[in-house]
């Protein structure tokens, strides 16, 4: 399979979506990624049975933090596939690319920059 | 443990909109165990504030991250001795116990609250913390089978359950166990019902916070 991905994406692989906590999302986002996304398991087929649940949960919760500061939530996204599917990998990196493309670039960035 | 509940964020940036330069003062202890105050929520609500401060035309506005070991004892909180005076406002997500001892030695820098202090309690399982004691200074659990009336019981009655109990449950809220329940079951298991014949005498409140703030004041560890 020779799949493509959008050359936006950066991965940052994790033993499990578990792994991963609000504030390594918010960090993220602070820095000036335009948006995080978590892809984990199948919810019920968690190696380690919650993480990927609990990873839901952690990206409700950034998506509260964001509105609370007037960005929008849906930079911060949670999808679940299973591991071998490939093209449906594919699918939510460019759902997701689209998304942010039509939300535009992270306020942070211009921050970033004229810090810079 | 005391358990503090976090605050909305949007209250805690309603108080520190306007200052330039602020410290996230967290603490090692039990606000940690509640998820509330610990070095992980410290993190979290400084980049909430600086995302917010950054969005909103205030890019230069400073939030810096801090967790001392306690915020109850002189000792730890002299180590932010040198630097507390640079900030116009300290959040701190101690408890109100830290939250007030913070104020008190640092005199000239605003102090603000991150948590709500909710109750002396026990965690249950993860997310979830309910109550145990109320700190009435008169400790009676010796007869009550080791389940406190006093903080588990609606209406605080020493002798034995109200009409309201039923099946098990309190009549405030039928998701809530009825602490005479619970003490009648314990003593019945440990073989002492003994104890729930004897009548109470007027608990002494004058421990409790009824007579204003209290002091435990031990000569034999003075020195
Ligand atoms: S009797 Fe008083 S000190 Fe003992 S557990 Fe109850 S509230 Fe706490
Ligand atoms: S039902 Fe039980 S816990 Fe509730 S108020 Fe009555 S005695 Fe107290």
């Amino acid at each position: 399979m020779r799949l493509t991905y959008p050359t936006s994406f950066r991965i940052i692989r994790v033993p499990c979506t578990g792994k991963v906590d609000v504030q390594h999302m918010l960090r993220a986002l602070e820095k000036g990624a335009d948006g995080v996304c978590i892809i984990g398991c199948m919810e019920g087929e968690c190696a380690y049975k919650t993480g990927n649940y609990r990873a839901r949960k952690r990206v409700e919760q950034v998506q509260r933090i964001l509105k609370a500061v007037d960005i929008d939530p849906e930079r911060a996204q949670m999808y679940n596939l299973s591991s071998s599917d490939g093209p449906l990998f594919g699918k939510y990196a460019e759902e997701m690319d689209e998304r942010i493309r039509k939300l535009g670039p992270n306020p942070m960035k211009s921050v970033q920059k004229s810090a810079a | 443990m005391i358990v503090a509940d976090k605050k909305p964020v949007e209250e805690i940036i309603e108080y520190v909109k306007d200052c330039e330069k602020i410290l996230i003062l967290g603490c090692n202890e039990c606000v940690t165990v509640c998820e509330a105050g610990g070095k992980k929520e410290v993190g979290v609500l400084a980049s909430t504030l600086r995302m917010y401060f950054a969005n909103h035309g205030h890019s230069d506005a400073v939030v810096d991250e801090r967790t001392l070991e306690r915020q109850c004892d002189h000792e730890y909180l002299e180590e932010i001795r040198d630097i507390a005076d640079q900030y116009d406002a300290i959040v701190s997500i101690a408890c109100g116990v830290g939250i007030q001892f913070t104020a008190e030695k640092y005199h000239s820098v605003p102090v603000y609250p991150g948590v709500n202090t909710s109750f002396l309690g026990v965690t249950e399982q993860r997310g979830l913390w309910t109550e145990r004691c109320q700190a009435c200074g008169q400790c009676i659990l010796a007869h009550t089978g080791g389940i406190c009336p006093v903080a588990r019981c609606a209406k605080r009655l020493l002798n034995g359950p109200c009409g309201g109990s039923s099946k098990g449950k309190c009549e405030i809220n039928k998701d809530l166990d009825c602490a005479w329940q619970l003490i009648i079951d314990r003593l019945k298991a440990i073989d002492r019902m003994d104890l729930y014949e004897k009548f109470f005498n007027i608990k002494d409140w004058s421990t409790d916070r009824a007579g204003g703030p209290r002091k435990v004041a031990r000569e034999d560890v003075q020195i």
